[in-house]
């Protein structure tokens, strides 16, 4: 299928990507050889075959909800790039 | 006595033994890493020398005590940089870890660390594991210890590498799509990539995750029975983690594979493969046929389909999993920005490689609304279909014998500049991680330029053991071979 610029940018708002004019033209590219090459899938009749997301049966794992880690704070926040007051500092989102 | 040229279970046997002291080992280790590094950089970091000679006398005085006496104990090993590692830098290759420091250790981590083992430092990868040669990480280029223009493949690159060149004697790789079993074909080494589920996931930096799997690369069968047995766990904080996840794995090291019934797919051998690693592969067949295996060729199936199914779905993954990287609680952050979504989007732009982007805008677009029947679904429906063709196999065969890779390692700079070529040599190892199944990859000769020939066998889910028996039978007709470029630098 062909990737218009529109696709390109709507993708671009889903995956939080800011891609150049020149990153756009490629991606437009990489993504339509992509798309035409994994279209073979649609050989296959699978009609009535169910989507496997797991190789094997897993099944739901439950456990008490119990506090197991202890307060690692001051080194969670040392990774921050900015932190203020025992807080992660993100920009202003609202006035 | 050259310590590095030994396998880590022969280094933990001469600790026992007290023919060497851990920090002998440990000493041997950093010199021979210090040595090579300029020339292969096989790692991201190297452990402070002190912090490893420090951490190898706590070890040997847990051996005197008699506290520590499995067999990885006070044996150095390294760790792909996707592994977290609590006060060690874990950047998954990417610039956008490029400072970040865990605050926890992932679960075989410490599981390795329980045992004994001295971990040295954080190998070179593929930026989060997205890649086939290691040349799309953010601190450089891997080069092959077989031959320093060619690349050691990927995406465990560094882990592969630094065994072959002798930098450490094992180490842990991790496997989305072949990422353990391609590097250890490419450098001449074993690597074994383990049943989903086996090996706790806790602490591995998320790629795709219903196909990651941690596993080992090292010099041989035995070492990596060994690292398998000791990482194995059946852990809570992993909701896929198998509960009889542990086994005694090197109980298959038993060199008879009498009445072993070995099935070759006709399909894996049909076009593109190059004709020295089909001959290599084939003639590995012929020595565990001479020694009792029961030997035949059938039709798998399906192996077209797996490259397409494993691209959608490990993208689809990607981007979900890759999300939580928007420069917030850890990692890089712009530091020019307007408002809150424009510095998510400035970082990640800033901070991803043109692989992982590509492959994130990929992810999203089989995820959107209106294409994900078409895609997303479609290519779990496909991974069906790839499992049943593996289950019907698998009713016929103890075990599938076949390459790692249709070549052995390409040039530097060969693949970058076409992905979808790079994303064709993944046909043998990709229908593996769908299937869940396990897989193991051992070196079967040398092509016409001198580089190592892969030969992979395939379990079925669980039977790690028949994989482990035939490889070593097989490993036991030979000798491990040394890269010969190593001697002719005079390394």
């Amino acid at each position: 299928m062909t990737i218009t610029d529109e696709i390109i940018d709507y993708v671009g708002i889903l995956a939080k990507l800011e891609l150049s004019e020149d990153e756009k033209e490629q991606a437009k590219k990489d993504m339509s050889n992509m798309l035409e090459y994994v279209s073979k899938l649609d050989e296959l009749d699978t009609s009535n075959v169910e989507a496997m997301s797991h190789a094997f049966p897993v099944k739901n794992v439950f456990r008490e909800d119990v506090v197991t880690n202890g307060d690692d704070r001051e080194n969670l926040l040392a990774n921050a790039p900015e932190q203020k007051e025992g807080c992660y500092k993100v920009p202003k989102t609202f006035d | 006595m050259d310590i590095m040229s030994l396998t880590a279970v022969e280094i933990g046997k001469k600790i026992k033994n007290k023919e060497i002291s851990v920090v002998e080992a440990a000493s041997a280790c950093i010199d021979r890493i210090e040595k090579l590094e300029p020339d292969y950089n096989c790692f991201v970091t190297v452990v402070d020398k002190e912090v490893i000679l420090e951490n190898a006398k706590k070890i040997q005085a847990d051996i005197d005590s008699g506290k520590l006496t499995g067999p990885l104990a006070g044996v150095p090993i390294a760790i792909k940089d996707n592994m977290c590692t609590e006060g060690i830098l874990t950047t998954c290759s990417s610039k956008i870890l490029s400072n970040f420091v865990p605050t926890y250790t992932a679960e075989a981590v410490l599981k390795l660390k329980e045992a004994g083992a001295v971990i040295v430092g954080k190998t070179n990868m593929d930026e989060f594991a997205m890649g086939s040669t290691t040349e799309t990480s953010y601190y450089g280029i891997t080069k092959n210890p077989w031959d320093i223009n060619k690349v050691p493949g990927g995406s465990s690159g560094g882990s592969a590498a630094a065994v072959a060149a002798e930098e450490v004697p094992a180490a842990l790789g991790s496997d989305t799509g072949g990422s353990i079993r391609q590097p250890a074909s490419f450098c001449g080494v074993t690597g074994i990539k383990p049943t989903y589920g086996r090996v706790s996931r806790y602490g591995l930096i998320a790629y795709g995750s219903s196909l990651d799997q941690i596993g080992p690369i090292a010099k041989d069968v035995t070492d990596c029975a060994t690292i398998l047995e000791t990482i194995c766990t059946h852990d809570d904080k992993d909701s896929t983690s198998y509960d009889k996840a542990a086994d005694k794995f090197t109980e298959a090291l038993v060199d008879d594979v009498k009445g072993m019934k070995i099935g070759i797919p006709r399909d894996y051998f049909a076009e593109g493969i190059d004709e020295d690693v089909k001959n290599g592969v084939l003639e590995a067949a012929k020595v565990l046929e001479e020694k009792g295996a029961i030997v035949e060729e059938f039709d798998l199936g399906m192996v077209e389909y797996a490259i397409p199914a494993y691209y959608i779905i490990a993208s689809a993954e990607a981007s979900s999993n890759l999300e939580r990287f928007d420069g917030v609680k850890y990692g890089y952050r712009t530091s020019d920005f307007t408002d809150l979504h424009n510095m998510y989007k400035k970082s990640r732009s800033e901070g991803f490689g043109p692989e992982v982007k590509r492959r994130i805008m990929l992810g999203s677009f089989v995820l959107s609304s209106g294409y994900y029947d078409a895609y997303y679904v479609k290519a779990l429906k496909t991974k069906a279909l790839i499992k049943q063709a593996f289950d019907k196999a698998f009713e016929k065969y103890d075990v599938i014998l076949g390459p790692v890779a249709p070549t052995t390692a390409l040039g530097v700079g060969e693949s970058l500049s076409d992905p979808l070529k790079m994303y064709l040599g993944d046909i043998y190892t990709v229908s593996v991680n769908l299937a869940g199944l396990p897989g193991i990859s051992i070196p079967c000769g040398l092509d016409k330029n001198g580089m190592p020939i892969g030969l992979q066998l395939l379990g079925q889910t669980f039977d790690e053991k028949s994989i482990i028996r035939a490889a070593y039978a097989y490993e036991c007709t030979r000798s491990y071979e040394r890269p010969k470029q190593l001697s002719e630098r005079g390394l």
